[in-house]
């Protein structure tokens, strides 16, 4: 598969522009209740060394038995990445020698992993896209923790993680600036969200990334790369590959040469760091696991769990412009969280006529709700105006029981008080005047008592707004503006 | 194949295991009689032969994905030459 590749921003230099050439490998944590070849629990945190079984811990004569769930996890993986899903491949052992790993090795996939080459579309600014390739994603397992701090000459070491199955997705170096990286981890972490197969949680180390970055002329032989291990948020991803490019860039105009090696990124100076690297490259000596026979599974097998994927992000969007008449950015922002992409659902699920609300029902849900939500630091899971009460608001509009107006007072009592928008409406009479007699009351007082704005508003038309406003204030702005602008276009005569 | 005396030393590093300068060439003895001994399987052709991992036709066995183990954090320390709250404690490691 070869993916045409989007040029990304260019770096410029003393000797010209540069252009910047990224690769990541991503480890995910699968969503499994038990590890990946033992019975015991996945769940964070937990005493030292609770969550670990025999297996774990590599005590002699203990072997490992695979978990059905996480293949089944990376092979609905692979499928939402587009790839190749291989019905053979094989565990191989990564030798190395380290506390954090009691068994010596970690049992990966090397040579044959278990989903081959895919690519994946990215969103960027201004609507613009980029396809992003994927080498592979295999399974292996998560180290333990070590603890360096709790004493001046001995770490501890918990190995409750130790065993938990990632999935590590490997992209091609495909991707060319900061913003298409931070895009391709989004989207990434989107599809995964959807699928169920990791929850995303970078916090908690649920996901990170692994940064490869090179420097080149446009167009030119690939550079030296380095990798900048264990990112675990977004914008750091990015503010780490925009330094370590200029740092590359600043080293090679200076008639230096770049050495591969493994660095690390510090949030709080905003640079990268060589990690300490006096030890040899490493050797892994990888080999086939002999405790574990091939990973086998047929066509049909991955035929069925194709058949069972939900609707991942790209689809809804789609499905979005297409029957709502969504644009497509709004569409992009909905379906970006899946939490955001249900919640809006539920509100469709909750008007009575979708085809003509439900595009409202997206404003309203991006601007009023999302907009106060991020303005108080809240979650869309902990909105305090529910899907329902959205729906009904948005119901109320459509339907011209209420206008635009009263709908954002209305929405404040929501959100602050709580009940039934319908209820609330009717208590408070907040229904909106489309009683053409009871309007054209207010027009025409409003008319008598300003002869001189009449004579005004006749030779400049524009200065009908004023009335408009007068007419709103009048009736605590509850009149229907489309009314109020007919009746007043009739009466002054513009 | 053969190893000369800086891959003995190698590979011991690698595995963490102390050997001395003098153990090394005794290991490189071994370890060559040992690679000589597994050399003759190069004899046989096996152009087109898949790797042979079971004996018997077999498929792996799996595993339902439920929590039946751990919770032994007496058992999985009890061994370790020191421990704290169940932590294994081993010589400090800072990368």
């Amino acid at each position: 598969m070869t993916v045409s590749v989007k040029p990304g921003k260019l770096i410029k230099g003393q000797t010209g522009d540069w252009e910047v050439v990224i690769g990541m490998e991503v480890h995910a944590q699968v969503t499994s209740k038990s590890k990946l070849f033992s019975g015991a629990s996945t769940e964070f945190g937990g005493e030292p060394n609770s969550h670990v079984s025999l297996v774990d811990a590599a005590m002699p004569g203990m072997l490992p038995v695979i978990n059905e769930e996480c293949v089944k996890q990376a092979v609905r993986t692979g499928l939402g990445l587009n790839a190749k899903i291989n019905l053979r491949s094989v565990f191989d052992r990564k030798n190395y020698f380290y506390p954090d790993s009691p068994q010596g090795y970690q049992i990966s996939q090397y040579k044959s992993p278990v989903v081959g080459e895919g690519e994946i579309v990215v969103e960027l600014d201004g609507g613009r896209t980029a396809t992003i390739g994927i080498e592979r994603l295999h399974l292996e397992q998560d180290a333990g923790k070590l603890l360096h701090d709790q004493a001046p000459t001995m770490s501890y070491v918990d190995l409750n993680r130790c065993g938990v199955a990632l999935m590590e997705i490997v992209s091609k170096p495909d991707i060319r600036d900061a913003e298409q990286a931070k895009a391709y981890v989004t989207k990434l972490r989107s599809i995964l969200r959807y699928l169920g197969t990791c929850d995303g949680d970078m916090e908690k180390g649920s996901l990170r990334a692994d940064v490869n970055v090179s420097v080149r002329k446009p167009g030119g032989p690939l550079g030296t790369r380095c990798e900048i291990k264990n990112m675990n948020s977004i914008n750091f991803i990015g503010q780490a590959i925009e330094y370590e490019a200029r740092r590359q860039i600043e080293i090679i105009e200076d008639g230096g040469t770049i050495d591969q090696e493994t660095r690390l990124f510090d949030p709080n100076k905003g640079e990268t760091r060589s990690m300490r690297s006096k030890e040899e490259a490493h050797d892994y000596r990888y080999f086939p696991d002999p405790d574990l026979l091939p990973l086998e599974f047929t066509q049909g097998y991955v035929d069925e769990l194709k058949a069972k994927l939900p609707e991942l992000p790209d689809q809804k969007k789609a499905r979005f412009i297409e029957s709502l008449g969504l644009s497509p950015y709004d569409a992009g922002v909905l379906v970006a969280e899946r939490e955001s992409a249900v919640f809006y659902e539920t509100v469709l699920d909750g008007l009575a006529d979708k085809a003509r609300d439900g595009k409202l029902a997206a404003n309203w849900v991006i601007n009023e709700l999302f907009g106060r939500l991020n303005k108080e630091g809240h979650g869309i899971t902990a909105s305090p105006v529910s899907a329902a009460q959205l729906a009904a608001i948005v119901g109320l509009i459509g339907e011209g029981t209420i206008s635009g107006k009263i709908a954002k007072d209305l929405f404040e009592i929501v959100w602050t008080e709580g009940g039934d928008p319908r209820e609330l409406v009717e208590a408070r009479g907040m229904k909106q005047v489309t009683d053409l007699g009871a309007i054209e009351k207010v027009v025409d007082d409003i008319i008598a008592a300003n002869p001189d704005k009449v004579a005004q508003a006749k030779a400049k038309p524009q200065l009908a707004g004023w009335f408009v406003g007068q007419v709103m204030k009048q009736s605590g702005g509850k009149a229907n503006p489309q009314a109020v602008n007919d009746l007043l276009k009739t009466k002054l005569g513009i | 194949m053969s190893v000369d005396a800086a891959t003995v030393r190698r590979i011991a590093h690698l595995a963490r295991i102390a050997v001395t300068e003098a153990e090394v060439p005794h290991l490189q003895g071994e370890l060559n009689a040992m690679l000589a001994f597994v050399e003759q399987l190069s004899e046989v052709n096996i152009d087109g032969v898949e790797p042979m991992t079971s004996v018997t036709p077999m498929e792996m066995k799996k595993r339902h994905d439920v929590v039946n183990d751990g919770e032994i954090p007496d058992d999985i320390v009890r061994n370790a030459p020191e421990t704290q709250n169940h932590f294994f404690l081993v010589p400090k490691v800072v990368e």
